[in-house]
C-alpha cells in the first residue's frame, strides 16, 4: 500500500531538527558561486549522509573480500554485510524473504532484467502495457523486446492535470496482456500513480504488475505486498544511498520461473561444458562480483531513514512541498507542469519569456541547483508540447528558507531575461 | 554576477527576443541543415540561398534557449551576403572563440557578445548548435548534425 505523504498520520516524534540532519550531509555545506548551496536536484540524484560514506570507507578498510565461496574470516564478513543488506532491503519494501531481492546496478538494470528474462517468455503477439509518464527506462527495454520478439506495446494515456486515464485502462487490457508496467512517481511531474488500483485490474486481466518505484521510494512506504506488485524496482542513489546499487524486487514463484539474465560465476550451481544449472534465486540474477559496497552503503542508507522516522520525513516533506506550491502559485509569468493531487517533491516549471537551460544557468549562479530538460521522458514533454521544463525537487534536509531562495532566484531570472 | 551580465548581453537578449531571418524560409534556398542537442532538446533547421558561391539569403526555424537562439540569429546576419570563403572562415573564428578563453583569433565585431559564453562550458553547445547546422548546410549534408 502506498501512503501519499499527505496520510493523516500525526507524527509520533517531534519534528525533524533540520540543523541536525542537514550536518548529517557534508556535501551539503559548501558554497556555490559564492553562495551557500541550495540542492533541489534531488530527483536525479540525493545526496548522502556521513552514516552512508562512513558505512563504505568503514567496509573497504577493514571488510573487502570477494562474496560467497570464500572460507577466511574477511570473506565471511564481507558475505554476511551483503546478505544483511539484501534482508535490509526486504524488510524495508515489506517483501516475505530476502530472496526475492536481487541487486542489480539501478533501476534502469532491473526493468531490463524482467525485459530480458521474464520477456523472454513472451510470444509475437503477448502486449505489454506502459503509461505516458515513464521515464525512458521503463519505454525503451519494452521496445527492445517489441523489436525482438514481436510484442506489442501499449500506451495508457495521461490527462492534462498528469493523472493517468485509469477510464482507459480496462480496454488496453486483453487476455495477450502479459504485464503492466507504471511509474509509481513521476520523475517530470511528480504524480504519485494509484499503483494498488492498477494492480487489481491488471491481475483481473490475468497481467502482471511491474512498478517502476525509482522515484517514489526515498519518499513514500513502499509494501509490495499490500501494493500487489510482482516486481518492484528502484535505484540506491536516489535515496540516500550511494550510486552503481539498486534493487530488483521479485515475487519468489515468478524469479523461480525465471531463466538468467547474465552468465557467468556465482549464477550457477553445476558447470560442464555440455550443460550448465542455475542457482536458484537470487544468486541465479547476480552473475559475476556483486557491488558489496554498494549494498552496504544502502543499508546504512535505509537505517538512517529508520533512525529519522519516516513518518516525520513524510511530514516534513508535505509541508514543505504545500510551502512550494503555495510560494510559486504566487509568481507571476511561472506556470507549473503537472498538478496530480497526489504528488511527490517535484516542481516542474516553465517561466514565461525563459528556456528551462537559461533559467537553470540563472539560479546556478545564485547557487542552486535545479534540472533542466526534459527529464529522460520525451513522451511527458512531447503531451505539454514543451522541449523541456525546469526542474525543482526536494528531499528530507530541504527547508522553506531554500524555497524563499528559489523564488528570489526565479525574480532574478525574470530581471536578467527580462531586462 | 558579472560574467551572467556578459553571458547574457543586451545584443544576445535583443536576439533571442527578435531573432533576425527567424522562420524565413528564403524563395531559392538550396542548402539547408538540421541539427539538434539530445541533450536539452535545441534544435534548428537552417536555410541557405547561394548563388555565385555567395550566401545571398539565409534564415533559420526551430527552438532552442535564449544563447542558441540569438547565436543562431547573429550568424544569419554575419553570413547574409558573404561569400563562402568568408562564411567558413568566421566558422572558425567564432568556434575559436567559443572553445578558447573567449580570445577571438580575428575581429569579430558584433559577434564579440558570444565570448562570455566561454565561462559557462556547459553552455557552449548551445552557441555552437547554429554554426554547426550552417556548415553542415553548406556542405550539403542531408545527414543530422548531432552535438553529441
Amino acid at each position: 500500500m502506498t501512503r501519499p505523504l499527505a496520510a493523516p498520520r500525526p507524527p509520533t516524534r517531534p519534528p525533524l531538527d533540520l540543523d541536525a540532519v542537514r550536518a548529517d550531509f557534508p556535501c551539503l555545506d559548501q558554497e556555490v558561486h559564492g553562495q551557500p548551496l541550495v540542492y533541489l536536484d534531488n530527483a536525479a540524484t540525493t545526496q548522502k549522509p556521513q552514516a552512508v560514506i562512513a558505512a563504505m570507507a568503514r567496509y573497504y578498510a577493514h571488510d573487502n573480500a570477494n562474496v560467497h565461496r570464500g572460507v577466511h574470516a574477511l570473506a565471511e564478513r564481507a558475505t554476511e554485510a551483503y546478505e544483511q543488506a539484501r534482508a535490509k532491503v526486504a524488510h524495508f519494501l515489506h517483501a516475505a524473504e530476502a530472496a526475492e531481492i536481487v541487486f542489480v546496478r539501478g533501476t534502469t538494470e532491473a526493468i531490463n532484467l524482467v525485459a530480458a528474462s521474464l520477456g523472454n517468455r513472451f510470444t509475437a503477439g503477448d502486449e505489454v502495457v506502459i503509461t505516458e509518464m515513464e521515464h525512458h527506462s521503463n519505454i525503451v527495454p519494452w521496445q527492445l523486446l517489441r523489436d525482438r520478439l514481436g510484442i506489442c506495446l501499449k500506451v495508457l494515456p495521461m490527462d492534462d492535470q498528469g493523472c493517468l486515464r485509469l477510464d482507459k485502462l480496462d480496454a488496453l487490457l486483453t487476455e495477450r496482456t502479459r504485464l503492466v508496467a507504471v511509474v509509481h512517481g513521476s520523475n517530470a511531474l511528480g504524480t504519485i500513480n494509484p499503483v494498488r488500483e492498477i494492480a487489481t485490474r491488471a491481475h483481473a486481466a490475468g497481467a502482471l504488475l511491474l512498478v517502476d518505484g525509482a522515484q517514489a521510494v526515498a519518499h513514500l512506504e513502499v509494501d509490495v505486498h499490500a501494493m500487489g506488485a510482482d516486481f518492484y524496482a528502484f535505484s540506491g542513489h536516489k535515496v540516500y544511498g550511494p550510486m552503481g546499487i539498486g534493487c530488483l524486487y521479485g515475487r519468489r514463484e515468478l524469479l523461480e520461473q525465471m531463466a538468467p539474465y547474465q552468465g557467468g560465476g556465482e549464477m550457477i550451481r553445476h558447470v560442464t561444458f555440455e550443460e550448465t544449472t542455475y542457482a536458484p534465486p537470487p544468486a541465479r540474477f547476480e552473475a559475476g562480483t556483486p557491488n558489496v559496497a554498494g549494498a552496504v552503503g544502502l543499508a546504512a542508507a535505509l537505517d538512517y531513514l529508520d533512525s529519522l522516522g519516516r513518518e516525520r520525513i513524510a511530514a516534513h516533506e508535505q509541508d514543505l512541498l504545500a510551502y512550494g506550491l503555495a510560494q510559486l502559485a504566487g509568481l507571476t509569468g511561472v506556470r507549473l507542469i503537472g498538478n496530480a493531487p497526489e504528488r511527490l517533491g517535484i516542481l516542474s516549471m516553465v517561466i514565461a519569456g525563459a528556456h528551462p537551460h537559461d533559467v537553470a544557468t540563472i539560479l546556478d549562479r545564485d547557487g542552486i541547483a535545479i534540472r533542466a530538460g526534459h527529464h529522460c521522458a520525451h513522451p511527458v514533454m512531447d503531451h505539454f508540447h514543451l522541449p523541456a521544463t525546469a526542474r525543482a525537487s526536494l528531499a528530507l534536509y530541504n527547508r522553506r528558507a531554500e524555497i524563499d531562495r528559489l523564488v528570489a532566484g526565479i525574480h532574478h531570472v525574470q530581471e536578467v531575461l527580462g531586462r | 554576477m558579472n560574467d551572467l551580465r556578459a553571458l547574457y548581453e543586451d545584443v544576445i537578449l535583443d536576439h533571442n527576443r527578435r531573432p533576425r531571418n527567424f522562420q524565413h524560409k528564403p524563395g531559392g534556398a538550396n542548402h539547408q541543415a538540421f541539427g539538434f542537442n539530445p541533450l536539452c532538446g535545441d534544435e534548428f533547421t537552417v536555410y541557405l540561398q547561394v548563388e555565385n558561391n555567395i550566401v545571398t539569403d539565409v534564415g533559420f526555424e526551430g527552438v532552442g534557449c535564449a544563447i542558441a537562439v540569438a547565436s543562431t540569429s547573429l550568424m544569419t546576419e554575419a553570413i547574409k551576403g558573404k561569400p563562402i570563403a568568408e562564411v567558413e572562415a568566421l566558422f572558425q573564428s567564432v568556434h575559436h572563440l567559443l572553445t578558447h578563453k573567449g580570445e577571438a583569433a580575428a575581429p569579430l565585431g558584433k559577434l564579440a557578445v558570444l565570448a562570455g559564453v566561454h565561462e559557462f562550458p556547459m553552455r557552449i553547445k548551445c552557441a555552437t548548435l547554429g554554426w554547426h547546422v550552417m556548415k553542415a548546410a553548406i556542405e550539403n549534408q542531408h545527414e543530422t548534425v548531432c552535438t553529441e
